[in-house]
């Protein structure tokens, strides 16, 4: 993907997605350095563990003030989604971690819609690290609560005994397919969104005035619409997480 | 025909791809509209498979975008 040969002056639209080194780090020929990816990765971490730190800071107590309330209503949604899926007794040990993979994906989109910032969920090794490691997670769950009985989650029920040497390799494949279309859907959302905005604002900059407000105000109906796919990227990708782990501790 | 305009041939054509997704997504709006023209207090719960529809049939139109990038010269 290098950006466009001499066919036009300016720079491909994807240009703003390249990783810049801020501060280089070289350990044993490991590049280490610190990139804009690391520094939007912090700052989502601190937006998301300062919010929470803000709201705790004054005091948990039963009747809850406004900002306890809303953390509240967050975290009851996050329990609700993973007692949906997961069963309430067996969700007590993964809600947090499901609440962290959504409020840690929820962040990294947003932070990456202010002007100048970085959004690391629009790299696909991120997303990809993300939705292989909760793949792997679900298998580890599955083998060591049910050991070599998972294997029947590829058998679905009510299946005659003689269609299952054709089911199970269909059954292999989109298992396969649950990471990879896991971490598409996330990063290509992210990426067509951002690079959508970088056209219509070339296009509003090098257009003349008298046509270059259109453009614009495209942009701003777009910018709208990308906080919304950001807050429904981030409750697919968690929800998604909650039906694999669902998947893997109830098996079928 | 160089590699570079077949390649650009190439991601026109994978623009087609997004008219599938388009029916997808109108589909799922029209029938959840048409659920709550049914039966209003079922909105709560019509919604939130709503958008998780949405969602998924978004992705494959952004599926086919990832190859129009993967192939741009």
């Amino acid at each position: 993907m290098a950006s466009d040969s001499h066919a036009a002056e300016h720079t491909s639209p994807l240009h703003h997605f390249e990783v810049h080194n801020v501060i280089p780090i070289e350990i044993a020929g490991i590049d280490l350095s610190i990139s804009q990816a690391v520094i939007a990765m912090w700052i989502g971490i601190a937006v998301v563990f300062g919010l929470f730190m803000l709201i705790v800071s004054r005091g948990v107590s039963p009747v809850p003030s406004k900002l306890q309330s809303i953390a509240e209503v967050l975290l009851e949604f996050v329990r609700d989604m993973v007692n949906e899926f997961i069963g309430k007794e067996e969700g007590k040990k993964y809600f947090s971690f499901v609440g962290t993979v959504f409020f840690f994906v929820l962040a990294c989109n947003l932070v990456g819609l202010i002007p100048g910032s970085y959004t690391i969920t629009s790299q696909l090794v991120v997303t990809g690290v993300f939705a292989t490691g909760i793949f792997l997670m679900t298998l580890v769950i599955g083998f060591a609560k049910h050991g070599a009985h998972f294997l029947s989650i590829l058998v679905p029920p009510g299946v005659p005994k003689i269609m299952i040497p054709v089911m199970v390799p269909i059954e292999i494949i989109s298992m396969i397919a649950r990471p990879i279309s896991l971490s598409v859907r996330l990063f290509a959302n992210m990426t067509a969104g951002h690079t959508v905005l970088a056209v219509l604002f070339g296009l509003a900059m090098t257009a003349p005035g008298w046509i270059g407000w259109a453009p614009f105000g495209f942009t701003v109906v777009i910018n709208g619409l990308e906080i919304a796919i950001a807050f429904i990227q981030a409750y697919i990708f968690t929800i998604l997480t909650c039906v694999y782990i669902g998947d893997a501790v109830k098996l079928h | 025909m160089g590699a570079e305009g077949a390649a650009l041939i190439g991601m026109g054509l994978c623009a087609a791809g997004f008219f599938g997704a388009a029916l997808g997504i109108a589909y799922i709006f029209a029938k959840t509209i048409e659920t709550v023209g049914r039966q209003p207090n079922a909105e709560a719960r019509v919604a939130k498979y709503c958008w998780i529809g949405f969602a998924l049939v978004e992705a494959i139109a952004l599926y086919a975008l990832v190859i129009a990038f993967i192939i741009m010269p």
